[in-house]
């Protein structure tokens, strides 16, 4: 299963270092991580997308849990939630129509356009990762000179 | 405004508020070797009340905090310098997180600027240490130092104990500044305890009230809560049949009748066979390791499981339980306790399986095999049980010997062995002893060793000796890696690769070189002499036993297979 957990940590030097070796020594595995101060400087908020079965996913969150450090740990239900991550496309252009048609998907997706040149331009897109990678798959026939992405960050909905 | 004065801000170097603060946390010994990087901190020691224990190399320093911590329930204390003495301390680090035993350790570093720039002896030790320790200091203003102090020993002892290091560079041991030592702290991402709850404890008695065949499996977790009393009377209340896990072993008496020892792969037979034909396990303070359970499949398939743990992310990590309770394990068998009073639950009548439990025992006592010999194992260890009163304290090396200490000396009294039974550290029973008789200068101490395992930390002998600390050496010297050659025996077409020891170094010769007392037993009549010789005596004892290279310890349930599948002495 794909999961989402919210991990809130103080915001100390050597806490990014801790949970990915919590991961790495434990043998879990992760997808995509996100890090950010909070509005309160004391804190920041990590962003960890994981592929594992259920019980695995559970041992994460304990193990997450028992780390001095971490203040709240949450696995998110992915419907009650807010998730985007935001990605950096370089796509190639090879005759003049390319241009048109890749600004076309790209508006479909409620990207942006940068960076405009006779030989490529540049996609910002900010999706969850699912249309992320349908968009991805649209484009690769364009040709796809680099990507950049910066993982998922998440909040839940209020009230639930 | 007695609260005022203690709080009173001082100024005083880094090195003095670690003293200090660890006078107010009541340590009364630090067990260590100084160097460069700590020398500010050693210094201290000629002005302050706590004695320095020095070991002759760094993880035997962290073995004896480990053995105080284990004995005491307080955190034992070692001191270490940067570089290799701060690298030499990862294996007690390690072996105390595995078995969640409280120790701080102390390390010096180098100074705050030199960090980062390969400094001479500068080791990353709070990168490296990040997997084997319950939690980590780096203090980089001396004014930091009370609180990491404070805190670093209430993480070790609460909750599910473990190791603490505090890493202070030499500059910030140095400096001076304003200390303030702080009674009330915060830690706001620790929760040791949780309360048990209280519906959970309920449907865990009906649980064992509707199963025909429980049992209880008393774990480590058992032994660190002390539950002892708790333990046996939920036992005996319920009829329950007791099995432990290694680590567990004596945390209920083992000549009690419901009593079945250790299970695992060097189980007892009787242990093992009625784990096996149990319906419903009690399991208290385990993770269910796979020495102990065999296959997490076959363990789980059949039974249904109640697991009492402090750790709430053991729940569920090797085994999947039908009833969880976490919290601390004493405080959940008394709410189990009170419920039962409660209820009004009168002690059960011998059932037919209770009945079957105790004539599977009694089977096992007349008929497993043991070796031949008048120095066989089984022999020379309940010799040693004959002769030691039940309050002694037992450490072991890591090897047969160990497995034999498990099959063939029973516990008495609770809470009186301790072996690295998580890690498998040889070299750990020695030091260790040490620091069980510095916390109980007052009962005898007595490492169980093999050959191979002593000769690990074998240099402790000059500490026993210097610091007057006069444990006993018991080596069942089969002058091989026995464990290892077993396997070879066993699993690797007895091509014997690296065991042979050669019959070096001599024992005896080896004690008496540190001035200690070596005696060698090669006879029933001999052994009795040397134990009772060693128990009178004021002075380390070491008593070499040379016995059978080829004995086996069995039985053996072979890794990756059920519990089920128990080899059995033929």
């Amino acid at each position: 299963m794909w999961a989402i957990i919210s991990i809130l940590v103080e915001n100390k030097t050597g806490i990014l270092f801790k949970v990915t070796n919590l991961f790495r020594s434990r043998n879990f595995n992760i997808d995509s991580i996100s890090v950010g101060v909070t509005e309160n400087p004391a804190y920041s908020r990590m962003t960890i997308t994981t592929n594992s079965d259920e019980k695995q996913v559970a041992q994460i969150v304990k193990q997450l849990d028992k780390m001095i450090d971490t203040v709240e740990v949450k696995q998110l239900d992915e419907h009650k939630t807010v998730y985007r991550e935001l990605c950096l496309f370089m796509i190639k252009l090879s005759n003049a129509n390319d241009s048109m048609e890749v600004n076309k998907i790209a508006t479909a997706y409620g990207g942006k356009v940068h960076d405009v040149k006779k030989e490529s331009l540049m996609v910002e897109l900010t999706a969850t990762p699912h249309q992320i990678q349908a968009f991805e798959e649209l484009i690769k026939p364009f040709g796809i000179i680099d990507v950049a992405r910066t993982g998922v960050a998440a909040l839940q909905r209020s009230g639930s | 405004m007695a609260i005022d004065l203690i709080n009173k801000m001082e100024t005083m170097t880094g090195a003095k508020a670690l003293m200090t603060a660890m006078e107010k946390e009541g340590v009364k010994q630090v067990f260590g070797i100084p160097g460069g990087a700590n020398l500010p901190m050693y210094d201290e020691f000629a002005r302050c009340n706590i004695r320095h224990i020095l070991a002759r190399h760094e993880q035997s320093a962290t073995h004896m905090a480990d053995g105080f911590g284990r004995v005491s329930r307080k955190p034992g204390v070692c001191f270490a310098t940067s570089g290799p003495g701060a690298t030499n301390i990862l294996t007690g680090l390690a072996t105390a997180q595995a078995d969640s035993s409280p120790i701080v350790a102390v390390t010096g570093q180098v100074p705050v600027a030199m960090i980062g720039k390969d400094a001479f002896q500068e080791s990353d030790i709070i990168g490296m240490s990040n997997p084997v320790v319950k939690y980590a200091f780096q203090p980089r203003q001396a004014s930091e130092v009370p609180e990491a102090v404070r805190k670093g020993f209430y993480i070790a002892r609460t909750g599910r104990p473990g190791p603490v290091l505090i890493d202070i560079p030499k500059d910030v041991q140095q400096a001076e500044a304003e200390m303030e030592f702080p009674d009330e702290f915060k830690i706001q991402g620790y929760h040791p305890w949780a309360d048990p709850d209280i519906v959970a404890c309920e449907r865990a008695i009906d649980m064992l009230l509707n199963s025909e065949k429980p049992i209880i499996l008393a774990g480590g977790g058992t032994i660190i809560s002390s539950a002892f009393a708790e333990l046996q009377s939920i036992a005996e209340t319920l009829m329950l049949p007791v099995v432990t896990t290694f680590k567990g072993k004596g945390a209920f008496p083992e000549n009690h009748p419901l009593s079945l020892g250790p299970i695992g792969m060097h189980g007892h037979a009787e242990a093992n066979k009625m784990m096996t034909e149990a319906d419903c396990v009690l399991a208290i303070g385990t993770r269910f390791s796979d020495r102990s359970v065999g296959t997490f499949e076959a363990f789980e398939k059949r039974l249904k499981i109640i697991h009492l743990d402090v750790d709430p992310a053991e729940i569920g990590k090797n085994q999947t339980a039908q009833v969880a309770v976490v919290g601390d394990v004493k405080a959940s068998l008394r709410i189990m306790i009170k419920l039962l009073l409660k209820r009004a639950v009168k002690k059960t009548e011998e059932t037919p399986w209770v009945k079957h439990v105790k004539e599977t025992k009694a089977y096992w006592k007349e008929n497993l095999k043991i070796h031949p010999g008048e120095m066989g194992a089984a022999k020379i260890l309940r010799k040693l049980r004959e002769l030691l009163p039940h309050k002694s304290i037992i450490t072991t090396e890591v090897g047969q010997h160990q497995m034999w200490a498990s099959l063939f000396y029973d516990v008495i009294q609770p809470g009186t062995f301790f072996s690295s039974t998580g890690l498998g550290t040889m070299g750990w029973g020695f030091p260790a002893s040490i620091g069980a008789k510095v916390a109980r200068p007052d009962v005898p101490v007595v490492d169980i060793a093999g050959d191979g395992s002593f000769a690990m930390t074998e240099n402790s002998l000059a500490t026993a000796v210097l610091e007057d600390i006069p444990v006993i050496v018991f080596i069942l010297n089969n002058f091989t890696l026995g464990m290892v050659a077993q396997w070879q025996r066993t699993f690797y077409d007895r091509r014997m690769i690296g065991v042979d020891q050669k019959h070096c170094p001599d024992y005896v010769k080896l004690a008496e070189s540190y001035g200690a007392q070596g005696i060698r037993a090669q006879s029933m009549d001999e052994l009795d002499k040397a134990i009772k010789t060693a128990l009178s005596s004021d002075v380390a004892t070491v008593i070499d036993i040379p016995i059978d290279p080829e004995e086996d310890v069995l039985p053996f349930v072979a890794p990756g297979t059920p519990l089920a599948d128990m080899v059995l002495p033929s």
